[in-house]
């Protein structure tokens, strides 16, 4: 921005930091009191976003091991109000329209969308491969906990290291940290046999393509309760599986938690939390990495890539395989939180509403990706509810305001029309989602070159 | 390639060529399924295959919106199975609640009722399709495919929504306001009028399509623009118009789909649409997509399919399997075969 000359633009980046901020503050804090009620939390939320905006910390002039340490003040920071959420998130205030601070449950929940978010984030964002059944991950995922840590084959007798179970259980139980692994690893194993075949086809043929897996895989688990009339009884048909053992290590299971301080959620939210880092990170580190770098090719310019000796095949599989690990893990970690998992979790809605999270964040960027996701489970989980009592109580029968409809609109039940209308809005006027990858960006402003429809010879 | 003539041929090694053969005995066992079944309970198999050419018809109405839309945007309209369940709602509201039609209606009113009814059904869907057209994908014409292909996603749940807000989410149940007396009866077999009544409709509709698309200049406008927009333009063709229009068309075919539907099935919910536009397009891909009598081929295959899945006694998988079945096809036509069943590749079938 060439704006010096004028006053604005003669300011220094600190000077025009603080303005923006202290406004953002500011506008913050009337909109809390003329729409809630003003709280001391909301003193020390302005404090912190000022201190981690105003300063410019990634000029920060230390570094060590050619590492420069300013860049690492956000992330750090960030990581640090997330890993102290669970004490102080019911202390905050009330957020106009939005109500209360989600809970830590809520949070884990978050957690594991951001997970399965990021992880369609490679085939969508990085390798531009539109995955519409990426809930067939989840759902395989979810069935490979509770077919090894529940009692539903209960012939067998196998116990391994699972913790909270007594030894005389039936049914498989083995540890779910062991699992959390064993699943990302079927569930990328189904990617690849999924993606063999298919991947050959181009954009919306294998939007198609995939969306057929994801109706295909939650219908087996929906019919699995007497495969082809043989009696074998593999998901417990309709009823899912339930109870599913709980991760845990020596004496600490994740089900009653340890002591007052290591409640079951907190330890769940950790867990969560950790996990997801280390998708992130990652995600992050492939993304820079020659496999990256080809997946990125391949969305831009999928001959041109293949020009350039990019395998096609093995770099879109290897895309398809790693966010299928990831959703996989994110699906056996959330079906062990829930401790069940039915099949009327997998419906291509589910997929819909990752595709919404990755679209709404910035396809191809972490931190946008992530956003996305927290936003639209927190919507799922409680924001549309609580928006939904704010405009009935406003607005509805006897509204405080005005009463503009005389029955209360139940809004959790327009939830896909709201996310359908975010997936419009959002393409329609910012296709490269709220934080964009420059590079994403570009693509959708300038175009890409021209997608033949399918091609059979690779 | 001005090389291609110096180019020594090429030999190919021979392989053994093992997709053929799986796909052979694949349709082998599927004739001998039908055989034993049609040896077994012969009256059983008439009616099912009576009924799946009905179901055929319904499912090609919907097939044909998917293939005009291809054929001339290459975007696959997710939205329409919904403008379709819109139709049969309309339909529902038309026949039921607006001319309160009964169980075994008197010919004299229930004709002249369902005939506006499909008049105001094709006009209502027709005029949606289009606004769709209008607010979602016109202004991405030169984005990235992906994003049509995201708002249309987008749009089908906006549509579901709507339905959702306007029936609730039940089962609108329908009278049965067609004829059930038998037209002919063979053996145990029966075939009503409402069955023959849905083909009635779906003939001229059909051939009025054919008419539309091969005999008069918007449909060779739309041929035109489906090969080549830019030369479209230039030979003073409007191409938004064109689109327009056949979105319009399709719609309209949408909504016959849905009033007799409504009719036929006599019952609909918000989600209906979204599951047998699936279908629908699976039709569509099966005959060979951009393909007009592919799409009417393919939603015959897909209809008998799903008749005879769900209706024979001797080893049929059942309902609960249907669309895996459904989806199974399209996945192996896609992957073997994309330019489907009539092989052709060039979108508008000419």
């Amino acid at each position: 921005m060439t704006t010096a000359g004028t006053w604005w633009g003669d300011r220094s980046v600190l000077e025009r930091r603080l303005a923006i901020g202290a406004a953002a503050v500011v506008i913050g804090w009337l909109l809390l009191v003329a729409f809630s009620s003003f709280d001391l939390s909301a003193v020390y939320v302005g404090l912190v976003f000022l201190a981690l905006y105003v300063p410019a910390w990634n000029r920060l002039p230390i570094r060590v091991r050619g590492i420069r340490m300013g860049r690492l003040v956000v992330p750090l920071a960030l990581i640090a109000l997330a890993l102290t959420y669970p004490f102080y998130w019911d202390r905050m205030f009330q957020v106009p329209i939005f109500g209360p601070f989600p809970e830590v449950g809520t949070g884990v929940y978050m957690l594991v969308f951001i997970m399965m978010a990021i992880g369609l984030n490679i085939v969508v964002g990085y390798a531009g491969l539109l995955d519409l059944g990426y809930v067939a991950f989840y759902a395989m995922g979810a069935y490979t906990v509770a077919w090894f840590a529940s009692v539903q084959f209960a012939k067998h007798n196998l116990h391994f290291w699972a913790v909270g179970v007594g030894s005389g259980v039936p049914g498989f139980h083995i540890s779910v940290w062991l699992l959390l692994l064993l699943a990302g690893l079927l569930t990328a194993v189904t990617g690849v046999i999924i993606g063999l075949p298919t991947l050959r086809l181009r954009g919306d043929y294998l939007a198609i393509v995939t969306l057929g897996f994801g109706e295909i895989l939650p219908q087996i688990a929906r019919n699995g309760d007497n495969l082809f009339g043989s009696g074998f009884n593999l998901t417990n048909g309709p009823n899912g599986i339930t109870p599913i053992d709980s991760p845990g290590f020596g004496g600490v299971n994740y089900l009653t938690g340890y002591n007052s301080f290591f409640t079951s959620d907190r330890l769940f939210y950790w867990t969560a939390l950790l996990l997801v880092l280390l998708t992130a990170f990652c995600s992050w580190r492939l993304r820079d990495s020659r496999l990256g770098r080809a997946w990125i090719a391949i969305r831009e310019d999928e001959t041109a890539a293949a020009a350039m000796g990019v395998p096609l095949m093995r770099t879109k599989t290897w895309a398809y395989a790693t966010g299928a690990f990831f959703g996989g893990v994110a699906g056996a970690f959330y079906a062990s939180f829930k401790s069940a998992t039915f099949p009327g979790d997998f419906f291509f809605n589910i997929s819909v509403f990752i595709l919404c999270m990755v679209i709404l964040g910035g396809m191809g960027n972490i931190l946008g990706v992530v956003l996305g996701a927290s936003f639209l489970a927190y919507l799922d989980r409680e924001g549309l509810a609580n928006i939904g009592g704010w405009l009935n109580t406003h607005f509805g029968p006897g509204g405080s305001t005005v009463g503009i409809w005389s029955t209360p609109i139940d809004v959790p039940k327009y939830e896909f029309g709201i996310f359908g209308i975010i997936l419009l809005v959002v393409m329609l006027f910012r296709p490269e989602g709220l934080i964009p990858s420059s590079r994403r960006a570009a693509e959708f402003h300038e175009g890409v070159a021209d997608q033949p429809l399918y091609d059979v010879t690779h | 390639m001005a090389t291609a003539a110096r180019r020594q041929p090429i030999t190919i090694p021979q392989k053994l060529p093992v997709l053929p053969i799986v796909g052979l005995v694949l349709v082998g066992a599927l004739v001998a399924w039908l055989g034993v079944n049609l040896v077994k309970t012969p009256y059983d198999f008439l009616e099912i295959l009576l009924i799946g050419v009905t179901l055929g018809a319904v499912y090609a109405l919907v097939a044909l919106g998917y293939t005009l839309v291809y054929g001339i945007l290459e975007l696959i309209n997710f939205a329409h199975g919904d403008v379709f369940m819109l139709g049969a709602m309309m339909a529902a509201t038309l026949t039921v609640q607006v001319f309160n039609l009964q169980d075994n209606e008197s010919a004299t009113k229930w004709i002249p009722v369902v005939l506006l009814a499909l008049v105001i059904g094709m006009l209502f869907c027709g005029t949606l399709n289009a606004t769709i057209e209008f607010i979602a994908y016109r202004p991405l014409r030169g984005a990235p495919r992906l994003a049509p292909l995201i708002t249309a996603i987008g749009m089908s749940f906006i549509l579901q929504n709507i339905g959702l807000a306007w029936k609730g989410s039940n089962y609108v149940p329908i009278p049965n306001i067609l004829p059930r007396g038998n037209v002919f009866h063979v053996g145990t077999a029966d075939y009503q009028w409402n069955k023959l009544i849905v083909l009635l409709v779906t003939a001229p509709v059909l051939v009025g399509l054919v008419y539309l698309v091969q005999q008069t200049r918007q449909g060779k406008a739309m041929r035109a623009t489906a090969q080549d927009k830019d030369a479209a333009a230039m030979m003073g063709i409007n191409v938004n118009r064109t689109i327009s229009f056949t979105f319009l068309i399709a719609g309209a075919l949408a909504g016959v789909a849905g009033l007799l539907y409504a009719l036929y099935v006599t019952n609909v919910r918000y989600d209906q649409g979204f599951q047998l536009g699936l279908l629908a397009f699976t039709s569509a891909v099966l005959g060979g997509i951009g393909n007009l009598p592919g799409a009417v081929l393919g939603a015959l295959c897909i209809g008998l399919i799903q008749a005879f899945n769900e209706g024979l006694s001797w080893h049929a998988p059942g309902s609960d399997w249907t669309q895996s079945i459904v989806f199974s096809i399209l996945i192996l036509i896609l992957v073997f075969r994309p330019e489907g069943l009539l092989g052709e590749r060039t979108p508008e079938g000419g």
